[in-house]
């Protein structure tokens, strides 16, 4: 293989906007994903699209942050962004003070808050706990993650970029003390492979800790988890916070067509990481201090649990990991650690995804000498815009698709395509093709990140024989089917057995019987 | 842990089995129709997030209430199109002339010679097919010149110490007074006297399936009160539409949010409330012996809904001359307004081939090919209009039945 300006390791949207920023800048550009795009925390967070105002008290500059890359966000990814507005509510027992103190830090941060009464709050969102005594009005809005990476993906590869998935980074290919590519291996194969770049960028969340030691450098970071639950459909509409120090399970998003509920924040061992589960004991906490918000959540259908781990950085000067971090932090290792060819980058937010990569790229072409400036928020991604006129009638099998993903449903064939294969999220054969096409998957769950096949309410119970076979199709491997319909569904248990009640529970045994084959 | 889980319309109770895509009668004829799974609880979870996912094929719902019936997690499958379709769904001036069925019938009642006169010509026909959408093979229910309820004010109900209140509703007012005579006569026969209800509107059901959920709604709650009043006095509501029972014993509640719980009970068809008072002993009728009729009973997709098709059987079955035969479970594609619409004529039709089929099966099952003593019975004028104009035999209120048998 050729040697590469740069090389980015993960797939997960840090990841994938640096390549996106990489290519555009003109460096030939390699991301390696051991997995599936967005398979690590970028796929199991919450989705939300902060203003910042979570912030704006405690750390001022991350607020800023936000709310300009929010605005950002909202211009170039349209088809990813859902303008649902937030709030910011004060119960009984929380301080009116915090509110005037809240909204004043917002103001300060440059963001848009604005104090509404109870009953404005209550007409605004019904939902919302009605014995609620005071209530901020923000810009905070839905993000689609698996949308954003795939996007920020699409367009790395239409700028030149490669995208190698399913290959795992283990190691680092080394002269005279600098780092000069990785050594690579993918599944099945003993040996592996050397890959060379100028540079090499580590974006891979939590796991950078693991990689870095490769290069016998030391980052301190700790695993912290955080467990959110998802609920059948949208309860409320916009995102509901609660108005005091940020704690556990205090924001609902409405996530495409269901509600998330979240979050806790443990920190875990890092054996962990490769597996992480909600348990029982999470979700029950999160029910408790979710129904304070939005009542109707203590008896709302629950679908799943799931969580996901934040790469926590501790301050290098701290030796005993109290500070930590959730800003972003660029480490040029040839400063720090007097290793040439390595930069990590990590810290942020979802929200933040954008200016991290800006931020790494400056760094990657100030080494290289490349002077290219940074064009990722003047220029859409692809599905932004606008996918119809607004007087043209648009077919209803087309409708979920343009909500998923904008104009880049222009690259699908409905005339072959237009029936509907995954039933509760109205994904049709089309977009699968275009998955299968744009995007290649393994199986059905990464078809599942980049379409939400089997991600409503029967979990794939009633389709997943027909997604299976359309899949096997799609693949040319017509003898798989059974091997894609067992992988999916033993993951699906995984989120489902947390909360094995009420109608979920019914679902389950539902499935269980349709599928006793493969279960 | 939660302890139950219920939302709006039990929409997430559903389990996506499947059984009411299974039973759906619009289903099987026609493809531009989604299904109840997923014109219900699917697209409803998709509506909550933007109503710009309303999928106008949602038109194409006959509210016939069997994916209901058939869903084994009480899913108010119907009910969640039918709310959607007063939310989001757009009508026209022959919608709202079909759903006005109150007004257009008291506007026509006075010159009725004349308009179903006019409403019979072909040319006539032909126009309104072709600017108004209404379907030229339909006839319109002929206008009765004379009233139900001018009628009922003549009649002296003042010697009778019981007394229940009669929901006559727009057919019996306006088309067919005879049917509304005849369930006096039985009641009469029953010791109780009848009285109207202070106040009565169309149930709204026309209105509902037309989207005019708002007069739907002012009508409903006008029903209610006086419903309410007659309630207080101790009198039961005696209907003989399943549609009209149907519509505001459940769609009141579940479609227009109107709180009926203490008049449920009471409201009900004579065939339940006859049944009852029968086999309690408290009434007992005497029949004809010499009445030979041979019927085939269709049961209505609302009275199957309410379930209360056995209570008619038994009634009839208590007439010495009457030979019957149950007809399988079949939608007739009507469906109220729907099959007057020229674009769903052919669904219409389609749909109802399965239960014209049983009923000429149910014909010769009878020994009845040349009889003129064959009727279809119903408890639902819109099914008896579909029959009659497509198999032309006749079909009978069982009230009409009855009270034809009574001594």
């Amino acid at each position: 293989m050729k040697e590469f300006d740069v090389i980015v390791v993960g797939g997960g949207i840090t990841g994938a906007a640096t390549a996106r920023d990489c290519a555009m800048r003109g460096l030939s550009t390699l991301l390696i994903e051991r997995s599936d795009i967005c398979d690590g925390a970028s796929g199991r967070n919450h989705g939300l699209l902060h203003s910042g105002a979570r912030y704006a008290v405690t750390d001022k500059e991350g607020a800023e942050e936000c709310i300009r890359e929010n605005r950002i966000l909202r211009r170039i990814a349209s088809n990813c962004v859902e303008p649902t507005g937030g709030l910011f509510i004060t119960l009984p027992g929380d301080s009116l003070e915090y509110q005037e103190n809240f909204v004043r830090c917002c103001r300060d941060a440059g963001i848009d808050a604005v104090p509404i009464s109870p009953k404005e709050a209550l007409r605004l969102e019904p939902a919302v706990n009605p014995e609620l005594i005071g209530a901020v009005k923000v810009p905070d809005a839905s993000v689609d993650p698996f949308r954003l990476t795939d996007a920020n993906i699409i367009d790395a590869m239409q700028h030149g970029a490669t995208i190698l998935k399913f290959h795992t980074v283990t190691g680092f290919v080394r002269n005279n003390g600098r780092v000069c590519g990785v050594r690579v291996t993918k599944p099945g194969v003993i040996r592996s492979q050397e890959i060379r770049a100028r540079m090499v960028v580590l974006a891979a969340g939590i796991w950078t800790a693991g990689l870095i030691r490769e290069a016998g450098i030391n980052i301190g970071m700790l695993p912290s988890k955080g467990a959110l639950v998802i609920f059948g459909h949208r309860v409320a509409g916009m995102v509901i916070n609660r108005c005091r120090k940020p704690s556990n399970a205090d924001i609902l998003v409405p996530g495409d067509v269901v509600s998330v509920l979240g979050t806790t924040s443990d920190k875990v061992p890092f054996e962990g990481i490769d597996d992480m589960r909600a348990t029982p004991e999470e979700v029950d906490l999160l029910l408790r201090e979710g129904v304070s918000l939005v009542p109707a959540l203590s008896h709302t259908r629950i679908i799943r649990a799931y969580a996901g781990v934040r790469p926590l950085v501790m301050a290098d000067s701290d030796g005993d990991g109290r500070s930590v971090s959730r800003g972003i932090v660029v480490l040029d290792h040839e400063q720090r650690d007097g290793v040439p060819g390595l930069i990590t980058i990590t810290g942020g937010k979802l929200t933040t995804c954008r200016l991290m990569a800006e931020m790494v790229t400056d760094a990657v072409c100030a080494k290289l000498g490349v002077k290219a400036v940074c064009e990722t928020a003047l220029r859409p991604l692809p599905g932004s815009g606008k996918a119809h006129k607004d007087d043209e009638e648009v077919p209803y099998f087309k409708r979920a698709a343009i909500g998923r993903h904008g104009t880049e449903v222009s690259r699908m064939d409905f005339d072959l395509g237009h029936e509907i294969i995954c039933e509760c999220e109205q994904v049709t054969r089309a977009e699968i093709k275009y998955a299968v096409k744009t995007l290649g998957v393994r199986n059905i769950s990464d078809l599942r990140r980049h379409t939400r096949i089997g991600m409503g309410t029967c979990q794939g119970s009633f389709c997943i024989k027909k997604v299976a076979a359309v899949l096997a199709e799609e693949l040319g491997e017509p003898l798989r089917e059974k091997e894609f319909i067992d992988e999916y569904l033993q993951e699906r248990w995984k989120g489902i057995t947390p909360v094995f009640w009420g109608d979920s529970l019914r679902e389950a045994e539902y499935m269980q019987r349709t599928h006793k084959d493969e279960i | 842990m939660q302890e139950n889980n219920i939302s709006a319309g039990n929409l997430e109770q559903c389990l996506k089995c499947n059984l009411c895509t299974l039973v759906c009668p619009m289903m099987a004829v026609n493809a531009h129709y989604p299904g109840p799974k997923k014109a219900g609880p699917d697209g409803e979870r998709y509506r909550l997030k933007d109503p710009q996912y309303y999928d106008y094929a949602l038109k194409y719902c006959l509210n016939c209430k069997r994916c209901e019936v058939a869903c084994p997690s009480g899913v108010m499958v119907g009910d969640i199109i039918q709310a959607a379709r007063l939310r989001y769904a757009g009508h026209n001036l022959r919608d709202w002339a079909l759903a006005n069925t109150d007004l257009v019938g008291s506007l026509a009642s006075p010159f009725a010679p004349v308009v179903n006169g006019v409403l019979g010509l072909k040319p006539v026909k032909s126009l309104m097919h072709a600017f108004m959408g209404v379907d030229s093979h339909r006839t319109f229910p002929s206008y009765s010149a004379r009233r139900f309820t001018s009628w009922m004010r003549r009649q002296d109900q003042g010697g009778f110490d019981k007394f229940v209140s009669f929901f006559h509703g727009c057919y019996v007012n306006y088309n067919y007074p005879q049917l509304g005579k005849d369930l006096v006569r039985l009641v009469n026969a029953a010791g109780y006297g009848v009285h109207l209800l202070e106040k009565e509107k169309c149930c709204g059901v026309a209105l509902m399936s037309n989207s005019m959920g708002a007069q739907a709604r002012r009508q409903g709650e006008i029903n209610l009160a006086s419903m309410r009043k007659a309630i207080a006095a101790g009198e039961d509501i005696l209907t003989v539409s399943s549609t009209c029972t149907f519509t505001m014993r459940d769609e009141y509640p579940h479609v227009l949010a109107l709180e009926n719980a203490e008049v449920r009970p009471h409201l009900m068809l004579l065939s339940k409330w006859l049944y009852q008072k029968m086999e309690s002993g408290e009434v007992s009728l005497r029949f004809r012996r010499d009445l030979h009729l041979k019927i085939a009973y269709h049961t209505s997709c609302h009275m199957q809904k309410l379930g209360w098709r056995n209570f008619t059987l038994e009634l009839l079955r208590k007439i010495p001359g009457v030979e019957l035969v149950e007809m399988d479970q079949q939608c007739c594609g009507i469906a109220g307004t729907f099959g007057f619409k020229k674009e769903n004529y052919a669904y219409s039709q389609a749909i109802g081939g399965r239960l014209f089929d049983e009923i000429g099966a149910a014909r010769v099952a009878l020994g009845a090919q040349s009889d003129p003593g064959f009727v279809v019975c119903t408890e639902c004028e819109t099914c008896k209009w579909q029959i009659e104009m497509s198999t032309g035999v006749p079909v009978m209120n069982p009230v009409s039945i009855l009270a034809m048998a009574l001594e």
